[in-house]
């Protein structure tokens, strides 16, 4: 199985372990990603909130590309997911759209290419069976709390991806890989997003909310597929102790990648003494 | 009664957002669930309001525009289906469109930098959005000790990725001026 990468500028910054993590699991579970030659950034927030044909225009260019590598593209970045899948479903549902692109980047989109958030490559193309029966140390004991944020779920009509406000697909990975993916309330309630360098008093208000939410259903930890979110959840909260891990990293540690280590290394507040104290590190 | 201006601004915003504010019946149910609403001068659906009675500074100028953090938590909910942060999107390009300086204008030149950056290298640096954001609106000991708690921990770089085509990505940005 082959597919484009598209990792986004996050993950070539502050969200490395994540871009290690999805590259590293993949490997391991027989996928070989190919990063897109010369992507660009996809604009985030700041490309809505200012440019009517860049907003759309940045995630196109990438899509070109893509289209021209002839693979289905895996985004894990949240945020890129969104954009591209916002810019695709544009360009699919209005010709003035379509158009107005082709004029931007000399190229006519074809809508040849699916793309794929990093939880959707693990649930649909390997399949939760396949996970189960790779796995060597079962998160046993791990009680975990699955945060989805709000760009891999909405709006519905743009990304399509499980429930907008009661997803289930990634507390199904973590159940099969052996952790307790507990029931609370705050799946998809917003972190911020993108105040966190603005308005950080906001983004900490929000993020204490969804800390506090995660203790009372009784979780050890939160796990992510965003990296705003986890950049945000790490930085912003007041208690500064509550690890919150990307779902690929747990992967890794599940299906005994000595690497993962690596990985867990980079985050702000170390989450190793948690899965230290349950046996848990390669 | 609907006056021409306000007339006027509700083509703009239906022909930029896509999205029909008159379906707007103010139940408010997109308040109830707006993460930021408390900090928001305006609630979202007072907004709809502002712009069906054309009060067009007054929603220009409003905090709100810039606080909506895109959640679509509003959009997921609203019983008459309308997508509010495209139309605080529709706003926020109108307000620098038409350079009206209101609230909020340290999310407006994050947001501005951000596009710069991604203009001079086709990506976007942290380090130097951040640089560039406390030179703009000061606080420069913000962050300080997580910076370099982040730094140690190798997950800021100071040297900025650049695309290879860089003179394409700047036609991109000048044509789309031009489209605009
Ligand atoms: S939920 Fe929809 S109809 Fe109700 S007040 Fe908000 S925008 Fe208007
Ligand atoms: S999209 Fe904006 S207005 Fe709507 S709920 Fe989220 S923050 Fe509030």
């Amino acid at each position: 199985m082959t597919y484009s990468y598209y990792p986004g500028c996050s993950l070539h910054g502050s969200s490395r372990e994540y871009d290690d993590s999805s590259r590293g699991v993949c490997a391991e579970l027989g996928i070989e990603l190919k990063e897109l030659p010369d992507w660009i950034c996809c604009g985030a927030s700041s490309g809505h909130s200012l440019d009517e044909v860049l907003n759309i225009g940045l995630p196109a260019r990438n899509l070109k590309i893509a289209e021209q590598a002839g693979l289905d593209v895996v985004v894990p970045c949240a945020a890129c997911y969104n954009r591209l899948k916002t810019a695709e479903h544009a360009m699919r549902e209005k010709e003035s759209v379509r158009n107005q692109m082709r004029d931007l980047i000399d190229y006519d989109h074809k809508g040849r290419v699916q793309i794929l958030n990093m939880i959707e490559l693990i649930q649909d193309q390997i399949s939760l069976d396949t996970l189960r029966s790779k796995l060597v140390k079962p998160l046993t004991g791990l009680r975990v709390v699955c945060y989805y944020g709000c760009l891999l779920v909405r709006p519905v009509e743009v990304t399509g991806f499980d429930h907008p406000e009661h997803p289930r697909s990634l507390d199904e990975i973590m159940s099969a890989i052996g952790a307790e993916a507990l029931g609370w309330s705050y799946k998809t309630e917003c972190c911020g997003g993108s105040h966190s360098l603005t308005r950080t008093d906001i983004v900490r208000v929000l993020v204490d909310g969804i800390v506090d939410m995660a203790k009372e259903a009784g979780a050890q930890a939160i796990v992510t597929a965003c990296p705003l979110c986890l950049g945000n959840l790490e930085m912003r909260q007041s208690d500064g102790g509550f690890p919150v891990m990307y779902f690929t990293e747990l992967l890794g540690v599940a299906l005994g990648m000595n690497e993962s280590r690596d990985w867990l290394k980079k985050h702000v507040i170390d989450p190793t003494p948690l899965l230290g104290s349950l046996g848990l590190l390669p | 009664m609907i006056d021409e201006s306000a007339k006027s601004l509700l083509a703009t915003i239906r022909e930029k957002s896509g999205q029909d504010i008159l379906a707007c019946y103010h139940c408010q149910k997109c308040v109830v669930g707006c993460p930021v609403a408390e900090f928001m001068d305006v609630p979202p659906n007072a907004i709809h309001r502002l712009i069906q009675y054309g009060r067009k500074d007054e929603i220009l100028k409003s905090a709100t525009i810039w606080l909506c953090a895109a959640c679509e938590t509003c959009g997921t909910r609203c019983p008459n289906d309308i997508d509010i942060a495209r139309v605080m999107d529709a706003l926020k390009q109108i307000a620098v469109k038409e350079g009206v300086k209101g609230k909020e204008r340290d999310v407006a030149v994050m947001h501005g930098l951000f596009m710069s950056g991604i203009r001079k290298r086709g990506r976007m640096h942290e380090v130097s959005l951040i640089r560039d954001l406390k030179l703009r609106t000061g606080g420069f000991f913000k962050d300080i000790r997580l910076g370099i708690k982040m730094f140690r921990l190798g997950k800021l770089s100071l040297s900025a990725e650049c695309v290879k085509n860089v003179k394409d990505i700047k036609q991109m940005f000048d044509r789309a001026k031009a489209i605009e």
